[in-house]
């Protein structure tokens, strides 16, 4: 019965989370309003929107780094209280520890889990190895590139094996081809034991190579999720082959169209400061 | 501009310096010797005396007993200042009440408190080192304040995000992040703490490269004045190497353009 029900369960679960920050000046500035979002064990999910409207503070939410205003998350069926202990979470900030080597970044995850060193570090090097970056163990962030640093970041999140992976806009400085390579390194690793994924993105296509489903936020303020497609294609996918399908095109053709108006709505708010409930 | 070419150049700036100074102390220009010797001495005199001092290895007593004034200064005030640093940055409360104090301790001139410890202390090291201690605390304790405080953001999520507790934070973050700080400020707390050695020497002592300079003062031996110069010169540039070889191993994750931020 127990696993029966576990299975149904989803890994994380938003209801009607409302998010607000205190400005500055007091005022309250609501960035997403009632979301209600469910991202099923073993789904990958996209979140495509505008540029803030509220991708991050959704993550973060999943993450139990904010707190909802009203609203909850739950996390494989339990309410979410401090931090979520089984995500990972890929930062779309540099988050990397500058002091330490790549290597060192690796295995802090499992050292500070009271692993011990050498064992986290030999683990660490069949990460590094598996991102690629088996020759690099010993630099320091500062001497890898950008892509390079992503791929360290994600070695670092999933060598502690979390039910669940948050990532935020992780290609997103990256150059078009850094950026498919590293999506199907992605889509290579999540194959292996198909965690939850709750992958948030600017670029529609990449949501859409990537995903199972791709879920739309409206412009902010008070952001909402106003679309929620499910992407059939099939799998394995190469990324850069898929979007050559046509059941590519037309389901961009469809999402573009509801985002288009958001992307605009968007950008004409960000000119004119809009505040929601004083 | 080579390694090679840039020392040779900057030796040729020294032997001018000192050429022009000889011609100008030795050789009468219409008849008048432009720097009288009794005030700007000469070179040779100059070179005489530091060649004196160590040949009879009178010397050495002084450069070490500044050096171990400095040395006991810059740990003393590091200390502190980690520790001090450490502990406002971790506890807001406790540096909103203490800060104006802190910036009013910092405002003061350090000179003015050299006869206070010398009453305190007495003439041997000890009212020098807590000279160098008053200089060097501050420094360390604004830049460790500031390391912790700095840590980014999304740094932090991380750390928390990758299971660390308050004490995995404070050793895998707070402390590699205060510590940079302090290492990127370091040429600037171990000159203090000569600093602080040789003005304390200077003021009342009775050994040290400050002592050996005010002595030479007081009899108006201007060569011993030069001399003396010139040895705490050249002591500060070796420590000031030693600086830099200590700071290019602490800090060889950062990018070398940000080693001197502070
Ligand atoms: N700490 C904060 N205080 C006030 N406003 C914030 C804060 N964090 C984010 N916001 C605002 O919330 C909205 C959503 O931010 P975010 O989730 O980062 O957007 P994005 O979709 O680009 O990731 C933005 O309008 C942003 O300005
Ligand atoms: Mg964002």
């Amino acid at each position: 019965m127990e696993a029966g029900r576990s299975a149904g369960t989803p890994a994380i679960e938003l209801e009607d989370a409302t998010v607000a920050f205190r400005l500055a000046d007091a005022r309250m500035f609501t960035a997403v309003a009632q979301a209600r979002l469910s991202v099923a064990d073993g789904e990958f999910v996209a979140i495509v929107g505008p540029t803030g409207c509220g991708k991050s503070t959704l993550l973060n939410i999943a993450a139990g780094l904010l707190r909802p205003v009203s609203g909850a998350a739950r996390i494989f069926g339990q309410p979410l209280a401090g931090l979520n202990r089984d995500a990972g979470y890929l930062f779309q900030a540099d988050s990397l520890f500058p002091w330490k080597t790549a290597l060192e970044n690796v295995a802090i995850g499992l050292e500070v889990g009271g692993r011990a060193r050498g064992e986290a570090r030999a683990r660490a090097e069949r990460w590094l190895a598996s991102v690629g970056l088996a020759a690099f163990a010993g630099r320091y962030p500062h001497m890898l590139s950008g892509g390079q640093r992503k791929r360290v970041g994600l070695a670092q999140v999933l060598i502690r094996d979390p039910r669940i992976l948050l990532m935020d806009e992780p290609f997103g400085p990256l150059d078009a081809q850094t950026r498919q390579i590293m999506g199907n390194l992605l889509l290579d690793l999540w194959s292996r034991d198909r965690k939850a994924v709750l992958f948030v993105t600017h670029d529609l296509e990449e949501a859409i190579a990537l995903a199972d489903r791709v879920v739309i936020m409206s412009a902010g303020p008070g952001s909402r999720i106003i679309g929620d497609w499910r992407v059939a294609l099939a799998r394995p996918r190469d990324i850069f082959e898929i979007r050559l399908e046509k059941d590519f095109h037309d389901l961009h053709r469809e999402i573009w169209g509801v985002l288009k108006d958001e992307v605009m709505k968007g950008y004409a708010q960000s000119a004119t400061p809009v505040e929601t409930r004083a | 501009m080579s390694r090679g070419r840039l020392l040779l150049y900057q030796a040729l700036v020294a032997v001018a310096i000192v050429a022009l100074w000889h011609v100008l102390t030795t050789v009468p220009v219409s008849g008048r010797i432009l720097l009288p010797p009794f005030f700007f001495s000469n070179p040779f005199d100059v070179g005489k005396q530091i060649v004196d001092w160590f040949v009879t290895g009178a010397i050495w007593r002084h450069l070490a007993i500044t050096l171990w004034e400095s040395i006991l200064a810059f740990v003393i005030g590091s200390l502190g200042g980690v520790l001090f640093g450490f502990w406002f940055a971790r506890q807001p409360r406790v540096a909103a009440v203490f800060d104006p104090y802190v910036k009013m301790a910092n405002a003061l001139p350090r000179v003015v408190l050299a006869p206070i410890f010398t009453l305190w202390l007495g003439l041997g090291i000890w009212s020098k080192v807590a000279l160098g201690v008053t200089l060097v605390f501050f420094i360390v304790f604004f830049n460790v304040y500031q390391g912790v405080k700095e840590v980014s953001g999304a740094v932090l999520a991380n750390a928390r995000m990758l299971g660390m507790n308050e004490r995995q934070l404070m050793r895998h973050v707070y402390w590699p992040s205060a510590l940079s700080w302090m290492f990127s400020s370091l040429h600037t707390s171990v000159g203090f703490a000569v600093v602080g050695a040789v003005v304390g020497e200077y003021l009342g002592s009775a050994a040290g490269l400050g002592y050996l300079i005010q002595q030479a003062e007081g009899v108006f031996d201007v060569a011993g004045v030069f001399a003396g110069m010139f040895v705490l010169s050249a002591f500060v540039i070796l420590i000031d190497l030693l600086v830099t070889v200590a700071e290019r191993r602490l800090l060889k994750w950062r990018p070398e353009a940000e080693r001197h931020a502070a």
